[in-house]
Order: C-alpha cells, then sequence, then structure tokens
C-alpha cells in the first residue's frame, strides 16, 4: 500500500512523537480532517482528540523514517553533502525509496543502525539477514575481511566512553585502515601503527571500502 | 642510582579529585626546588629513555602501555644549573581514560613545570601531532622531540624538522634517543626554555582552525574563567568543552560563583553541533595537524615485510599464536620452575644455607649466646637468619629474580599486547578485558605488585575481580616453586592441581562477573612493534622490581619471623594450631598441617615450604588437597596490605572474607571427591 507524501510525513511526525518523546499526540477538531487519508488506510486510530497510530501504521511509519534517515546517511556518507542541505534533499529522495532500493541501500551503507544526528535508523529485513550479497560502500570494521581497507567514513557515537577511546588514539574519520587479522580480535593498520580491538568497537568504526 | 630522588606512588602524587586540585598556588619546581621538566607521550615513544639519557638513572623502560606504573622522579644539570625531572606514564591526550593517565595529565595540569617534552613517534607524526596541539594551546612551555627517527628512515620517511618548528612555534628536535641522537640538542632546548622563567607559550593564532562557532564558544568560555589557572584560559576552555569532568570539579572549587555561567555556555555551544564537541574538537585538532604536516613528512620507499612483521602476524592468528603461547610457557616454566626454582634454588639452599651459613650461625650462638630465647630468634627452625634469610635468599630471590627477568623479556618484546588479544574473548566470560592479562601473569612473579598494577585497568568493576583473582587463584612464583617441587614427587598431581586451580579461576571469575554490576569492558589497544630486547633495559628493568622487591617485601619477611619467634615463645600459636585443628582434620590431613597453614597467613611460600617439610607424611590425595587448598588460601601479609590500600578496607576484608571458608570448600570438595573415585588409595 502505497500512501502520499503528505501522509508519509504525517506518520513520521506521529512516530517521533509517540516514539522518541513522551509526547501523546492530540490534534484539534480542525486537524482531523488531515489524518483522514491515514484513518482510512487503518494506520491511524482516532480516539476523541487523541491520535494514535495502529500496529500496521506503527511499522509503516517506522519504514518512513528508516528512509528518511538512510537518505540522510547517504547524503553525509557518501555523496558528502553540505551539512545544511541535508535535511531539505533527504526529505525529497526519501520518497524514491521504495521497492526494494531502501534495502539496496542500507546494504551499500553498511546497514547504520543511527542517522547522522544520532538517532536510531528502524531495522528493516535486509539489516536482520545482515545481507551483504552485493558489495557495500560503507561497512562496520568487524565485517571488513583480512586485507581489504579503505579510510574510516564516521564513527558511531552511542557510546561517549568508547568514542572517547578512539578519538584519543586518533581513530577518526579520514584515516586510512587496512584489516590484519579478524579473529579473535580485530587487528587493523593506521599509518605506521596498529591497534587491537574488540567486536563491539569494531562496531562503531565504519569504513569506507577502497577500490 | 642516587640520582632517583624519589619514587612517587603514583596515585598519591598531585591527585586531581576535588579540594587538592589547583587554584592559584605556583609551584614550578620539584621537591627539592629546582625547575621542574616534565616527559609527557603516549605509551612505546621513548619517554623513559630520554629520562635515562638526561639523568642517568635507571628506571623502568617500558615496551608496554601500562606497566610504567610509578612515576620516576630524577634530577640532571644543565648549564650549572640543577634541574628535576619527572618522567609520566603514557597517555594519549589530556582526557585520561585509565588512572595512569589521569596520574599524567594531573601532573601536567597541576605542577607548573619550567619545560614540558612531548616526546612523539617520528613514524606517526599525524596521530601525535594533536596531543601536541593541545599542549601547545594549553600554554604550556612546550619542547617537541620528534623520536625513533631511525625507525622512520629505515621506512623511508624523511621529516623537515625546521619546517615543523616554524610552524608549530616551538622548539622541536628530531631524534633517537636509544642511541643517543638529539641529546645535545633536547638539553639545550631545556636550557634554554628553562632560562625563559614562567613566561607562558602563547599559541600562535589559527595554529588549529575550529570551525567559527566553535571558536567563538572557546573565546566566550576563556572569557568566563579567572586567570590563575595552572594552564591558559584557553586550553581550559576547551577541555572544558570536551567534558573534562575534573576540569569542571576545579572550576566548582576555585570559582564557584561563576561556574553556572560556564556551564550554561558550555551546554549552548553543545546546542550548536549534532556531534559530541569533544569529537567536534577532536575533529578539527587532527585536521590543523594534517595540515601542519603538509608537505613535511615525506614517504621514500614502501615498506618492506620484515621477519618481526612476518613474526607479529603470526601471534595475532589463532591457529599459529595458540602454539607460540604453549612455547612461551614452556620456555617460562623451563626457565623460572626448573632453572630458577630447582638448580639455583638447590645450589644456594643446600650448599650455601644448610652446609654453610646455618651450621655456622647455630654454631656461633651456641658459644656465644646463652639464652635460649635470643638463639632462637636468630637462629634454630624459625630464627630471623636460618628461616627468613634463608627463604628470601636461598628461596624466594632466585626464583622471583628469575621470573622477574623472563617476564622483562617478554615485556620488551611487545609480546604481551599479542597475547592480550588472543585472550581477549575467554577474559571477557570473566569480566575483563584481554588487557588484564598483564596483571595477571605479572601475579605469577608476585601478586603484591600485580596488585598495585591492576590501576591500569580501566573499570572499578575491572579492578575488583582482577584484585580478587589475584588474592585467590594466581599462586606467585615463590609458592609455585615450592609447589612444583612438591607436586612432581607424584603422577597426575601437577596436571590435577593445575585443573582444579584454573576451573576455580574461571569460575570464580564468571560468578563475579554475573553478580558485580557495572560497565561491560572493552577492549582497544595499539600494538606496539615486535622489538629485540635490549640487555641493559632488561637488566635495569629487573634490577629496579628486585629493588622494589626487597624494600616493599623484604621487611615483612622479617617482621613474619619475628612475629613467629613471638608467637612460639608466647604460646598464642599453639592456640592458633588448635583454633586450626578441627578444620585441618576436616580435610583429613593430619594435624601438622595446621602449622604450615598457619605460616600461609604470614608468607603464601612459607605455607608451602611447610608442606614441603611435611611431605613424607602425606598421602597423593591428602597432598592434592593441601596444596589445592593452599593455593585457594589467603592472600599473603603484603598482598593484603597493598589490597587495602587499593581497593579500600571494606572490599579487602569482603575479599578474606570470601577466600578462606571458599578455599576450604574446595579443598573438602576435592577431598570427597578423591575419596569416591578412590585417589591414591
Amino acid at each position: 500500500m502505497k500512501i502520499n507524501e503528505r501522509a508519509q510525513e504525517q506518520l513520521e511526525l506521529l512516530w517521533i512523537l509517540s516514539e522518541e518523546t513522551s509526547n501523546e499526540p492530540a490534534a484539534s477538531p480542525g486537524q482531523l480532517e488531515d489524518y483522514r487519508e491515514l484513518v482510512e488506510a487503518g494506520l491511524v486510530i482516532l480516539d476523541g482528540e487523541r491520535v494514535r497510530l495502529s500496529a500496521t501504521g506503527k511499522h509503516e511509519a517506522a519504514m518512513a523514517i528508516r528512509r528518511h534517515r538512510l537518505a540522510e546517511r547517504l547524503f553525509v556518507d557518501v555523496l558528502a553533502t553540505d551539512d545544511s542541505l541535508i535535511d531539505e534533499k533527504a526529505c525529497t529522495l526519501e520518497h524514491a525509496l521504495f521497492d526494494g532500493v531502501d534495502e539496496t541501500i542500507c546494504t551499500l551503507l553498511g546497514h547504520p543502525v543511527v542517522c547522522p544526528h544520532g538517532k536510531p535508523i528502524p531495522p528493516g529485513r535486509c539489516c536482520e539477514q545482515g545481507r551483504a550479497s552485493l558489495s557495500p560502500i560503507i561497512a562496520p570494521l568487524k565485517d571488513i575481511k583480512r586485507g581489504q581497507g579503505g579510510k574510516i567514513a564516521y564513527l558511531q557515537m552511542a557510546d561517549s566512553q568508547r568514542l572517547h577511546k578512539l578519538m584519543a588514539m586518533g581513530i577518526l574519520p579520514g584515516v586510512s585502515i587496512q584489516v590484519k587479522e579478524t579473529y579473535p580480535s580485530v587487528v587493523f593498520e593506521a599509518g605506521y601503527s596498529q591497534f587491537a580491538v574488540d567486536d563491539e568497537i569494531a562496531g562503531d568504526i565504519f569504513v569506507r571500502l577502497a577500490g | 642510582m642516587q640520582n632517583i630522588l624519589t619514587t612517587v606512588q603514583a596515585n598519591t602524587t598531585a591527585p586531581r579529585d576535588k579540594g587538592s586540585a589547583a587554584c592559584h598556588q605556583a609551584p614550578q619546581i620539584d621537591l627539592d626546588g629546582y625547575p621542574l621538566v616534565v616527559i609527557v607521550g603516549s605509551p612505546n615513544v621513548g619517554k623513559s629513555v630520554l629520562f635515562n639519557r638526561l639523568t642517568g638513572a635507571y628506571v623502568t623502560v617500558s615496551n608496554y602501555p601500562g606497566t610504567t606504573v610509578e612515576v620516576t622522579r630524577g634530577k640532571t644539570r644543565l648549564g650549572g644549573q640543577e634541574i628535576g625531572v619527572l618522567d609520566t606514564p603514557g597517555m594519549y591526550n589530556l582526557l585520561p581514560i585509565t588512572e595512569e593517565e589521569r596520574v599524567a595529565s594531573a601532573i601536567l595540569l597541576n605542577e607548573r613545570p619550567a619545560a614540558v617534552i612531548h616526546v612523539i613517534d617520528a613514524k606517526n607524526l599525524e596521530r601525535m601531532l594533536p596531543m601536541t596541539l593541545q599542549l601547545i594551546e594549553a600554554g604550556l612551555p612546550l619542547i617537541l622531540a620528534v623520536n625513533l627517527m631511525d625507525e622512520a628512515e629505515l621506512l623511508g620517511i624523511c621529516i623537515d624538522i625546521p619546517a615543523l618548528e616554524q610552524r608549530l612555534g616551538i622548539p622541536c628536535v628530531g631524534a633517537a634517543f636509544a642511541s643517543g641522537r638529539g641529546s645535545p640538542e633536547i638539553r639545550h632546548a631545556i636550557e634554554a626554555r628553562v632560562n625563559l622563567g614562567r613566561l607562558a607559550v602563547k599559541a600562535m593564532p589559527g595554529l588549529v582552525d575550529y570551525p567559527g562557532e566553535l571558536e567563538a564558544a572557546i573565546q566566550q568560555v576563556s572569557e568566563l574563567l579567572e586567570p590563575g589557572y595552572p594552564i591558559a584560559q584557553r586550553g581550559m576552555a576547551i577541555l572544558l568543552l570536551q567534558g573534562d569532568p575534573e576540569t569542571l570539579n576545579q572550576i566548582n572549587n576555585c570559582q564557584p560563583e561563576g561556574a553556572d555561567a560556564i556551564r550554561r555556555a558550555l551546554a549552548d555551544a553543545q546546542q550548536i553541533y549534532r556531534q559530541p564537541l569533544s569529537f567536534v574538537i577532536a575533529n578539527a585538532q587532527r585536521q590543523s595537524a594534517l595540515r601542519i604536516i603538509g608537505g613535511l613528512f615525506k614517504v621514500n620507499q614502501p615498506a618492506r615485510s620484515t621477519f618481526s612483521a612476518q613474526l607479529s602476524n603470526a601471534m595475532l592468528r589463532p591457529l599459529t599464536g595458540i602454539p607460540i603461547l604453549l612455547l612461551v610457557v614452556f620456555l617460562l616454566y623451563e626457565f623460572v620452575g626448573v632453572f630458577g626454582a630447582q638448580t639455583l634454588v638447590e645450589w644456594l639452599e643446600t650448599h650455601l644455607f644448610e652446609n654453610w651459613i646455618n651450621p655456622g650461625i647455630d654454631g656461633w650462638l651456641a658459644i656465644w649466646v646463652p639464652w635460649p630465647a635470643l638463639r632462637s630468634l636468630i637462629g634454630g627452625d624459625f630464627g630471623v637468619v636460618t628461616l627468613g634469610l634463608r627463604y628470601a635468599f636461598a628461596i624466594i630471590l632466585p626464583i622471583v629474580g628469575v621470573f622477574f627477568i623472563a617476564f622483562s623479556i617478554i615485556e620488551d618484546s611487545g609480546y604481551l599486547p599479542r597475547l592480550a588479544l588472543m585472550i581477549d574473548r575467554l577474559f571477557k566470560k570473566i569480566g575483563l578485558n584481554g588487557r588484564a592479562v598483564i596483571p595477571l601473569v605479572l601475579g605469577f612473579g608476585c601478586d603484591t605488585m600485580a596488585t598495585i598494577t591492576t590501576r591500569t585497568l580501566e573499570t572499578r568493576r575491572e579492578r575488583v575481580i582482577s584484585t580478587l583473582l589475584l588474592s585467590l587463584a594466581i599462586p606467585c612464583s615463590a609458592q609455585i616453586g615450592v609447589m612444583l617441587a612438591l607436586l612432581t614427587g607424584y603422577p597426575f598431581l601437577l596436571p590435577a592441581w593445575l585443573a582444579v586451580v584454573s576451573g576455580v579461576f574461571l569460575l570464580v571469575g564468571y560468578l563475579t562477573a554475573k553478580l558485580m554490576p557495572g560497565e561491560k569492558p572493552s577492549f582497544y589497544m595499539e600494538l606496539p612493534p615486535l622489538r629485540l630486547p635490549r640487555a641493559r633495559n632488561i637488566l635495569v628493568k629487573t634490577y629496579t622490581r628486585m629493588e622494589w622487591y626487597l624494600r616493599e617485601v623484604f621487611p615483612l619477611f622479617i617482621a613474619a619471623s619475628v612475629v613467629i619467634w613471638l608467637g612460639n615463645l608466647t604460646g598464642l600459636f599453639d592456640l592458633a594450631v588448635h583454633a586450626l585443628l578441627p578444620l585441618v582434620r576436616w580435610l583429613d590431613l593430619p594435624d601438622q598441617t595446621a602449622v604450615a597453614f598457619l605460616f600461609g597467613f604470614f608468607r603464601r611460600d612459607y605455607g608451602a615450604a611447610g608442606l614441603y617439610d611435611l611431605r613424607a607424611s602425606l598421602s597423593a590425595s591428602q597432598l592434592l588437597v593441601a596444596v589445592v587448598t593452599m593455593t585457594l588460601f589467603v592472600p599473603c601479609i603484603a598482598q593484603f596490605a597493598v589490597t587495602i590500600k587499593e581497593r579500600g578496607w571494606k572490599t579487602a576484608l569482603g575479599m578474606a572474607a570470601f577466600i578462606f571458608p571458599f578455599a576450604l570448600l574446595v579443598g573438602g570438595a576435592l577431598n570427597t571427591f578423591l575419596q569416591w573415585i578412590s585417589f591414591g588409595k
């Protein structure tokens, strides 16, 4: 089922309000009319003045958020778009990421789990299957094979302690690395130094693969 | 040697915790009133080598991040002036992660040195220069020593030092301190810098380009800071924006009225960026470092694969790494267990003491000392000389000394970090990370020293778990030496003992990790290149460790002998032995073993040695039960004292309260099991 772009954005807003803030979404009687399409599609339930996502609505909304945040990642990591343009561009692009295109991009980007703003990206089927059939452009360090390498694209920053350690050792975006060993610990070379990290830390380092 | 003024325990030097943080005092001098030079830098860049070059003093030169547990002071004479020199533990930047790094940054930020030498690895100029920039922005009187130029040149790297000096605006010296290159230049630079007096260094404008809004925030916060902090306001502001809790503490203490405005400014600045400010700042510093080295760092030839690189690769893979590990353990056993604990001990104990010294002392006492009590204090079975000194010099010294030689070789070769990465997955199961392998391996030498080294671990949880395991399941070399001699008398005893003790190690580690809440450990480590250990360094390190051992542990030895003598004299010992009797009988051991267990309270190895004397009257199964119980039994007095100091009374007593009954319980369970399978009957 495909709904129009405005309805998708309404879904995204409702999702952010209900999942990422503690606000209970409410709408004035005048606005209720706006939700008609979503209500008819069974995605939104009106409960007096309250607006709630139905179970399918929640899923649809999560997928819409996912498309938006994947689009942001694509602009930041691959297309190196200027920060000020990202929001606008992502809003346009997200509406094109249907029919499996979202999964292709997600796989290319190494199944990222946070957007450039640090908000979580809801996982899709491709993430759950850990799909890597086509060769990704960006991959977390833990998934890179021995002998492969590239430049660090970004670091995941959810854990500030771990981020701090990486920064202290000079592991920052733009640094070229090469994987020497993957088990029992990930060993990589950066400049003329070698580092060993565990899988958790290696999962925080996303690398733009060379060649 | 006389140049070492004081060796200060790391956690007692200039603590940066609240209350004692420096606000306005200005000691620019070391303990004796000389101008102070502080050496800083990441691990493995040659800080200690430079320290030795400057002071001529002997200190531990570490190839391993984390074993320079102590801060070492020395002094030197430059241009007719005495100058104090201080060597710090390795640190990657001014924001500390481990306790050691905290010490290093505290020294830097609170001691007001007359000169700071930042030692960096020439090969990794790009990665190390950001810290140089931090130090310059902190207004410290900095000299940059670009060390390991020889290693860099072998890789075809060429660095334009005069250009670097010009771009950074501070004195820079290209060096290879291990061979003496750059030593005269660095002395000259220090002398010049010290003569400038307290003139602070001002960072050249635009040295680090921060994004516009961030630069504005740095200036705003700098202006809110009162003058008089030990480092420049700009440096303070940057530390605050990076979220350094200790700098914020310092602000709260020194200008409580202004702290609110500063906190607001920090929060406002964070609002501007989607990434943490510490990350934005680190990125800007890295970009600036890249700009600064642009054109002056050239690589003329690609790196070649050397033998040491191939050996290193083999150590990183389980298929080759585990056989290498087993080979290392075997060599260690041959060197420490056979050569040290058997050949050397045999010679010293039998030939030197039993044939020469002890009969001599006893004979001399019989003639010259008429009082039996005093006679038994010096000689006889438990005397200070015949027991205390004999154990110390004939058993402990050779075993511990040989172990320390072996450990220093392993440490200097750079093998330990490779061992750490190999064992990390197993250690995660017991709540530790691979890094903890260093204190635990050192524990096989001396648990007391190892307990101090647990300081290098990051979280309190890891420090507590490793301290507990050291107290419980890691026998020290002195104890192992005696136990090996005991266990090799019967077949299967040695493997059985190994299996039970390692089982207890893993089980207790696993349960403690489950029961103790806290952060999950994470493992990250720089792997230094494999290097051929230098004989001089090995000897110096072994000497330093032995000196520490004799100073810290040896007096307790003698004290223990005196206590045992007193205990015997007053009859207190008989009471204690009686109290232990039911426990010993419960383990189906002969009554005399109670004496050995009682000795075990004083020294791990006294206990083992006591069992050794009783070995003829013990069956194989009794021997196994006794040795296992003794291994797990309470730590020695020295280790317990250090545990109290490092972990606090409550934790230390808690551990003892667990270990004592637990050791007996394991002994009891083992005894029941052995009887059930009719072992050794």
